[in-house]
């Protein structure tokens, strides 16, 4: 079971808000070997998706070359403080996990 | 053209969302450009790319990315030399800016590409960071 994302989403004025959100994944590229000299097995998020009051807005893909532990800066337009923000990820074993903030 | 023959090829790739398989494992950048349709990107100084010049630990660079072409859909990043290039692709929709900010692992110095994609044309931008260890392993 995945550790829950830090998120905080930062009204600037305007309409504007800045996101930053950090997700607990260990972005196993598939490379690198353990202790006993074994290949740790891929391992690693590949879509994430931010929502804003259940609405799309950013769809990311990425790939084993983010780095562990993968920290995102975003940027939305035309929001406002009480405006409902939720950002989901999958990775390349079907695991998933989402969390929601209000934007303040 | 490329893009139309692109679109052609794979009509399912246009339509539908999800992890692009083929370009996220394409060996050459030039591979992974032609995987998004970003073939034949001119470059652009609305493309703008910060990241540091060296980058000490490969494992952690941070890169922030900002599209000032107008109508911008999505943004791609391509680090060259990576084993398998294309490290990130994100669409923005109504409500968000074109604008990331994210950490990628650097198996050793390289170009990184930015490519924007808007109206159907792909804008491009290019920045070299020098890696001192590399991250590929981690």
């Amino acid at each position: 079971m995945a550790d829950p994302m830090k998120i905080r989403a930062t009204l600037k004025g305007g309409g504007l808000a800045d996101v930053r959100v950090l997700m607990n994944h260990p972005m196993e590229t598939g490379l690198r070997k353990d202790a006993d000299g074994k290949i740790v097995p891929q391992h690693f998020i590949q879509e994430v998706t931010v929502r804003v009051n259940g609405k799309a807005v950013i769809e990311g893909q990425i790939s084993q070359a983010v780095s562990r532990n993968p920290v995102f800066s975003f940027r939305l337009k035309g929001v406002k403080a009480g405006d409902r923000l939720e950002i989901s990820w999958l990775d390349n074993r079907g695991e998933s996990n989402r969390t929601e903030t209000a934007i303040a | 053209m490329q893009a139309m023959l692109a679109a052609a090829l794979w009509p399912k790739r246009a339509l539908a969302a999800g992890w692009n398989k083929d370009a996220f494992q394409a060996k050459t950048a030039a591979d992974a450009l032609k995987s998004i349709g970003a073939g034949s990107a001119a470059p652009s100084p609305d493309v703008v790319i910060d990241a540091p010049e060296i980058a000490e630990n490969g494992a952690v660079v941070p890169i922030e990315i900002t599209s000032n072409v107008p109508g911008t859909r999505s943004i791609a990043v391509v680090i060259d030399k990576n084993p398998f290039p294309l490290a990130a692709k994100f669409d923005f929709l109504d409500g968000a800016v074109p604008f990331v900010k994210v950490n990628v692992k650097m198996g050793e110095s390289s170009n990184i590409r930015v490519i924007a994609e808007a109206g159907g044309r792909h804008y491009a931008a290019m920045k070299e960071v020098k890696v001192t260890i590399g991250g590929c392993g981690g």
